[in-house]
């Protein structure tokens, strides 16, 4: 198996990286990139612990291939605080105690930006739809939707 | 494994035609991947065909719509005309998986997937779409009804591929829809699927109709019965009885977890009638 030469933009950056055909893009993140923010849960795009922006919409990134990454953008969990300054979403997650074991969090943190990007003012329902693909086996998902609901709030302002 | 990425539909036709081996045509990969990782195939050469430019775009042509087969579920559903003319097709992919899953997956992905249970499928037979398919020895258009051949196999022959979707243009009074049975509000897969479209007079009388269902029989159907059923009236209880009645004779499904052979038949008319009245408001407007 003959590796794939990469050149791809990663939070800004621009990467380059050698991935095998059939490796995942959670992988090359994780693995070429060092970027283990985003995690594997299911690996099959059941969970969304490996949620990521790609070309600016979310994927699972354990359901694209590293090679595809070629000439695109991605933007993962490691992007999403500006430096020390937490992103609200992340500053909210930890005021409402949104995460417990913490597997679930880097994906739902991605894929709630997301949403607010698109939809500044979701209300409850929306958020619970949006967030289907993210599984939490801890906290019941409340907290979760409530962090969201306060950091939209807040953004708003 | 190989990987290829070609820029245009000849090469990626010339590259599954050429290789001896196990072949996978990657556009959302949401099936393809999956299959992979499970171990259920272990393809020598993948061809991905989102480089293709011409197969990610939704164009307008003669009135209707040809979606390429890199089309994902969130562009079909953010894609304000398409959702208008095609209510039905649109809802019917946007119930596909998550958000995540949304981004990647595709309609033609999900009719070659040939799953009976597909959710586009049954609502894809009643827009009377086509599959343009490209191969070695040309192209040639597929209506979707006949595309499915079994459980997880399609008609398609080695090196050819989905092209694009056809939806045709939409008269006045004209609509759709596509509702599911899961044992969930989301994330799962149909026990049954019933699309329904339906073209109406500017009286209200049913002119045509095309009902398609899934997941109660080894493939997705188009029952021509359950149309025949509803055509020439103004959709009223008898007719809308017998439009079940003919949607559950066409059933023939198995029992599993997700449900009986009874209880999916007796959906399968629960929701022709549900769907038909759906669709038939839509076209009223």
């Amino acid at each position: 198996m003959s590796n794939i030469h990469v050149s791809a933009t990663v939070n800004g950056d621009a990467v380059e990286f050698l991935c095998e055909p059939d490796e995942s893009l959670l992988d090359s993140l994780r693995d070429r990139l060092a970027l283990t923010g985003s995690k594997e849960g299911c690996g099959t795009g059941d969970c969304g612990a490996c949620s990521v922006v790609l070309d600016g919409r979310l994927v699972c990134s354990c359901l694209v291939l590293g090679a595809e990454a070629d000439g695109r953008t991605i933007e993962t969990i490691e992007g999403v605080a500006d430096g020390d300054d937490l992103h609200p979403l992340q500053q909210k997650f930890l005021d409402h105690a949104a995460l417990q074991c913490g597997i679930c969090t880097p994906g739902f943190l991605v894929a709630a930006k997301a949403l607010l990007e698109r939809n500044p003012d979701p209300d409850e329902t929306e958020i619970r739809y949006w967030l289907a693909g993210n599984l939490c086996r801890c906290t019941g998902y409340d907290k979760i939707v409530r962090a969201v609901m306060d950091a939209a709030e807040e953004m708003r302002q | 494994m190989r990987y290829l990425a070609p820029a245009s539909v000849d090469e990626a036709v010339s590259a599954l035609a050429a290789e001896p081996g196990k072949t996978g045509i990657l556009a959302g990969g949401t099936d393809l991947l999956v299959q992979m990782k499970t171990g259920l195939i272990e393809p020598d050469l993948i061809v991905d065909i989102k480089k293709i430019n011409d197969l990610n775009a939704i164009r307008r042509e003669n009135g209707g719509f040809r979606i390429g087969a890199g089309v994902s579920g969130a562009q079909m559903g953010e894609h304000a005309e398409l959702a208008r003319a095609w209510p039905g097709v649109v809802e019917s992919v946007n119930l596909i998986g998550s958000t995540q899953i949304q981004g990647r997956a595709t309609a033609a992905g999900n009719l070659c997937n040939a799953s009976p249970a597909a959710d586009s499928v049954p609502a894809l037979i009643a827009a009377s779409a086509v599959a343009s398919v490209a191969g070695p020895g040309g192209t040639r258009e597929i209506a979707v009804e006949d595309f499915i051949a079994a459980p997880g196999q399609s008609v398609l022959e080695k090196g050819e591929i989905v092209v694009s979707l056809f939806l045709p243009s939409r008269p006045e009074h004209a609509s759709d829809a596509y509702e599911r049975f899961i044992p969930r509000t989301e994330m799962d897969i149909a026990v049954v699927g019933v699309g329904i479209s339906v073209d109406t007079s500017a009286e209200g009388e049913v002119k045509n109709a095309r009902v398609g269902i899934g997941a109660v029989a080894p493939t997705p159907l188009l029952v021509n019965e359950a149309a025949d059923a509803i055509v020439g009236t103004k959709l009223d209880e008898e007719a809308l009885e017998r439009c079940a009645s003919a949607a559950m004779a066409a059933c023939s499904p198995i029992n599993d977890k997700r449900g009986t052979i009874d209880f999916r038949i007796k959906v399968a008319g629960a929701l022709a009638k549900r769907v038909a009245k759906r669709a038939y408001c839509r076209a009223r407007g």
